[in-house]
């Protein structure tokens, strides 16, 4: 046995090379005191000159920004958490999966605890009540913008058919009801031959439960899809819609998407505060041609996020500081000012700093009105745990009666039957 | 020394030689196992470890997002063999790698055919057959996502303008297939034609000769002597292309775009492969971990079944010469 020695020793500092390359590779050292934030976030949130503005004051804090696709964002912080490491310092939580994560308070620093306690008037209610856990307790993320609901429009189109163009009498065609945008998809309809009025039925589907006092579960995070009447109505009315050719079937966030905004292939788009940088962006041909109109139905909102601290993170103290001044009212108009992403901070829907703002793109449409307006009035709604993949999955029904798969009635069904195992 | 040495005579090696001789035995017995070690310390750490937890996994009800583990015994491979989503991810799967596969070998066995024949820069050539097979499988899938866009895509154009008509590729069932196989093809026929050439160069010209003066044409040559003479290496291409048929993912989740449907492999599930399935229950709603281990499990079975009843077809071109 004394021969083999040699070879367990080679073979024993072989490994531990392999491991140690590996292990420093892995590690970087803070020796020079500056401290690196990480953030993680789904697109790109407008913080870059932020970053800047925060280093300056705080030269010893740096930041590194990880962008990832939305779906991919959530799942990776999901699997970060659960597995106690990989999460950024602060990372962005979009309001559809909110609630999944204020279920599990353990996994977060709670930011009562850091100062957050006397923030809590800055924030609209709801948005505040977001970030709470069941117990109220704990704290897990501040707001950062909500997606108070306006309709895009295009002018151009608009004009073609004969509807009218001005985005006051635009919103007075629907100011009632759905049924109201409805019939005027059925005059644009036949007014060009068949064009199609909005992008996609699972959007239109999704404004209309985000506009309920309940949505897709109760107080209680039963399922409630199936005994709620607003939901069946909202279906009914989207079939219609849908059986009426209205749809131009296209799938947020793909290149077909992207490019209808500039082609034009529909008419309609319901637009939160935060999708009118993406038109902006995806659409530059476009200038002028897209216009703000109000949603039908009254308020709701769509989207919008929270900042969270994943309790692994080493610099809370650090990352809260930075957080509480990211989320601060000035910052947040700076950041719509230069991404659109609307405020979630009421203080500033009385500043002329943001209510009079326009968008020279959409045709000089007051945005900061329109947004506020729609901020203001939203009346805010109960999100269960798995709320975003609840209402894919009703959009995903819509989408094989859109493509001609099922009819409604086998749509509804395989979506009940899909939902049983939500539960 | 040398002295000393020969003064004790030949018959008696010194202690010192005995032991220089035993780490020669030693250097010329184990050292192989020594350089062979790394991979197979990393593999029993990234492979076998995983490979067995993941069976152990698959045992249990078990959540990423709870501590709780409950012991289920078979449980979830029995919620797997009911579940007729798992049923339609093996059909599609099995459908997209016979279209991807068969075309793909066929015209890698032609291409490296024509790679034999005399030509001008025919490292040119060779070295482009493996081009695609460097681009990264998410730029190769995001690239032909938009080639097969429904209202902007460059096929559609084509085929609107040869008076064909659109189609939505992502919708229909067999046109998604369609779509994700040529992706498939695209990257790996060069691929297949180079290791196809290599056999191809190995066999011997005088077979060839033989043939010629029989009267045997070009294409004669090529399926019935040079396929029989490289049979190895198409039941290797047969079997590795079939494991990574089988696994497919990055090509459907992207052709599904970013949303619900990237995951589902479209609104009623017409491309959601074996490997979309496993990333829907492991990796979304609820990260059932365990479930996606039976999933994992059971691909690995279906996996060594089907390389199995391929290489029992593929065995048969030497029987049938």
């Amino acid at each position: 046995m004394k021969s083999k020695r040699p070879t367990r020793a080679a073979f024993a500092a072989v490994t531990a090379a392999a491991l140690v390359a590996a292990g420093t590779a892995a590690c970087s050292g803070e020796d020079d005191g500056t401290i690196t934030l990480t953030v993680g976030l789904f697109g790109d949130f407008g913080f870059g000159p932020l970053y800047e503005e925060y280093s300056e004051l705080h030269p010893e804090i740096e930041f590194e920004e990880r962008i990832a696709e939305f779906a991919d964002h959530h799942t990776n912080l999901t699997t970060h958490l659960a597995t106690g490491s990989g999460a950024a310092d602060i990372e962005a939580v979009e309001v559809g999966y909110i609630s999944q994560y204020t279920a599990q308070p353990d996994r977060f620093h709670n930011l009562l605890d850091l100062g957050a306690d006397e923030l809590e008037g800055q924030w609209l209610d709801w948005k505040w009540q977001q970030g709470l856990s069941a117990d109220g307790e704990s704290l897990i993320g501040l707001g950062t913008d909500v997606g108070g609901m306006a309709m895009c429009y295009r002018r151009d189109l608009f004009e073609a058919a004969g509807l009218p163009v001005e985005r006051d009498e635009v919103s007075a065609l629907w100011a009632d009801s759905w049924e109201d945008y409805v019939a005027v998809g059925h005059q644009y309809s036949e007014a060009t031959g068949g064009g199609y009025f909005f992008e996609s039925s699972g959007n239109m589907f999704r404004a209309m439960v985000e506009q309920a006092d309940e949505g897709v579960y109760d107080r209680e995070d039963q399922l409630i899809v199936e005994s709620n009447p607003a939901i069946g109505e909202a279906w009914d009315l989207t079939v219609e819609a849908i059986e009426a050719g209205m749809s131009n079937r296209l799938q947020a966030w793909t290149p077909e998407w992207n490019a209808g905004f500039n082609e034009g292939t529909f008419a309609t788009i319901i637009c939160p505060a935060w999708m009118t940088s993406y038109i902006e962006t995806n659409a530059p041909d476009a200038t002028g041609l897209w216009d703000i109109a109000t949603v039908p139905g009254g308020a709701g909102n769509m989207g919008g996020s929270h900042l969270v601290l994943p309790e692994q993170g080493e610099h809370a103290e650090e990352a809260y500081a930075f957080l509480e001044w990211l989320t601060a009212p000035e910052q947040q108009l700076k950041v719509f000012e230069s991404t659109g992403n609307f405020p979630s901070t009421p203080e500033l829907y009385e500043d002329p700093a943001l209510t009079g703002l326009a968008k020279a793109y959409f045709n000089d449409a007051p945005v900061g009105q329109i947004f506020t307006a729609a901020a203001t009035a939203v009346q805010p709604q109960y999100q269960g745990p798995l709320q975003g993949d609840v209402l894919a999955t009703i959009g995903q029904g819509l989408g094989r009666i859109e493509d001609g798969s099922q009819t409604p009635e086998e749509a509804w069904s395989q979506v009940v039957s899909d939902l049983e195992s939500f539960e | 020394m040398t002295i000393a040495a020969k003064a004790a005579g030949p018959a008696r090696p010194s202690p010192r030689e005995r032991r220089m001789h035993r780490r020669y035995r030693l250097d010329l017995h184990a050292s192989p196992y020594l350089y062979i070690a790394p991979f197979f310390v990393l593999f029993a750490v990234f492979g076998l470890f995983p490979l067995a937890f993941t069976a152990w996994v698959s045992t249990h009800e078990w959540s990423l997002l709870s501590d709780e583990h409950v012991f289920v015994g078979t449980g979830n491979y029995e919620a797997l063999l009911t579940d007729p989503y798992f049923w339609n991810a093996l059909g599609n799967t099995l459908s997209i790698l016979a279209l991807a596969t068969v075309p793909q070998l066929l015209a890698a066995l032609l291409l490296a055919h024509v790679l034999t024949l005399r030509m001008r820069a025919q490292t040119f050539w060779r070295m482009g057959m493996l081009l695609p097979n460097v681009a990264s499988v998410v730029a190769v899938a995001v690239i032909f996502s938009q080639l097969f866009g429904r209202d902007f895509g460059l096929v559609n154009w084509i085929l609107d303008s040869l008076g064909a008509g659109r189609i939505d590729w992502q919708a229909g069932t067999a046109s998604s297939h369609v779509a994700i196989a040529v992706m498939v093809a695209w990257k790996w026929t060069g691929y297949n034609a180079l290791i196809y050439l290599a056999a191809m160069q190995a066999v011997p010209r005088e077979v060839y000769e033989a043939a010629h003066l029989d009267g045997a044409s070009r294409i004669q040559q090529l399926f019935h002597v040079t396929v029989p003479m490289i049979r190895p290496t198409i039941v290797f291409t047969v079997i590795v292309s079939t494991i990574y048929g089988l696994q497919i993912f990055a090509e459907p989740q992207l052709f599904g775009g970013g949303g619900p449907n990237g995951v589902t492999g479209g609104a009623s599930r017409q491309f959601q492969t074996l490997t979309l399935y496993l990333y829907e229950h492991g990796f979304n709603r609820g990260f059932q971990f365990g479930y996606a281990s039976a999933v994992a499990w059971t691909m690995f079975a279906v996996i060594v079944l089907i390389a199995l009843l391929n290489y029992l077809f593929i065995r048969r071109i030497r029987s049938s010469s």
